[in-house]
């Protein structure tokens, strides 16, 4: 069985709903705090939604100093799914481990509404169980995500087939749509919306767990462990 | 030596910034006309010690590459102050 560790900083919020959508998924899930070097025997990591930290200084800025990012830019390295969903997308840009950044939402609203978004890629560890092309409809629940970068980062995220999840109706000004990017190797993946959200009948979408469910499918789990 | 140090953090020139043109647009309304390029920004203010005024400026320059500015969006200003023997309560003077 797939296990994967799920981050909690100071103001993370939405850890159980990860760890409870990672098990419908047929993944272990097991919380870890901030302040672990170790985040123990796992496949992989998932930084979850919330305000790491406060969101002081910027969102991201002070979570990325915790100890518990050694071990998370750790597992990038060694090619196992690390996954930042929303908050979680934005410690990877401030930690590097993505490229951009993400800025106040254009309308200058904090955003929460369900939102429909393109499959671009199905390379990565979060879209492998998807095909491309596939509409998913997921909510988003933020302030900042508007995913910003220069001119030349945006081209080189569309020719090395970067783009993971793009909005069909673009609700906060993102750069190219983008709603989820990954690292060149596909195993880093920031989303800005939440799969865990739409991951049960009851909350009306099975969508998210195409997402989450592909982290279990991923043989590079096994094989990086 | 002791230095006060002012940091303003702002978008980058050609990054939109919303809430700039709102204020913006807000001013005219106040008669006040003939304002362009209101940029919003936040200050950072603290003390620092320091051989000299170079070397405490190079520090929160590399401060600012660090954390206090993300250098994809943002830009800094950095100067610095020495700072007399004798400080009153939080006043930096600057």
């Amino acid at each position: 069985m797939t296990k994967l560790a799920v981050v909690v900083f100071p103001g993370t919020n939405c850890e159980h709903d990860v760890v409870m959508a990672l098990g419908n998924a047929g993944i272990e899930a097991t919380l870890v705090s901030h302040r672990e070097t170790h985040l123990g025997d796992v496949d992989g990591v998932v930084l979850p939604g919330g305000f790491a930290h406060g969101d002081y200084l910027r969102p991201g800025a002070i979570a990325r100093f915790s100890p518990a990012m050694d071990a998370v830019a750790a597992l990038a390295r060694e090619g196992a799914p690390v996954v930042g969903i929303c908050n979680g997308f934005q410690v990877l840009t401030e930690a590097g481990l993505l490229p951009g950044a993400l800025r106040r939402n254009e309308g200058l609203r904090f955003l929460c509404q369900p939102v429909r978004c393109r499959v671009v890629t199905t390379r990565t560890v979060l879209t492998a169980g998807c095909r491309a092309g596939e509409l998913l409809e997921l909510p988003i629940n933020h302030n900042e995500g508007n995913f910003t970068c220069d001119a030349e980062t945006l081209r080189r995220l569309a020719a090395e087939d970067q783009i993971v999840l793009t909005y069909l109706d673009n609700p906060n000004g993102s750069d190219g749509d983008i709603a989820a990017i990954c690292n060149k190797r596909g195993n880093v993946v920031g989303i800005m919306p939440h799969p865990e959200r739409a991951s049960d009948v009851l909350l009306g979408s099975l969508d998210g767990l195409k997402l989450l469910g592909s982290l279990a499918k991923n043989d590079r789990v096994a094989s990086s462990s | 030596m002791r230095f006060a140090v002012h940091v303003e953090v702002s978008p980058l020139e050609g990054i939109a910034d919303p809430e700039g043109e709102t204020i913006e647009r807000a001013l005219p309304a106040l008669g006040f006309e003939g304002v362009r390029h209101v940029r919003l920004g936040k200050v950072v203010r603290f003390e620092m010690d320091a051989d000299d005024a170079e070397r405490a400026e190079e520090r929160a320059v590399e401060m600012c590459r660090r954390l206090l500015a993300n250098p994809v969006i943002e830009q800094a200003d950095v100067s610095v102050a020495a700072l007399g023997d004798r400080r009153q309560g939080s006043d930096l003077g600057l």
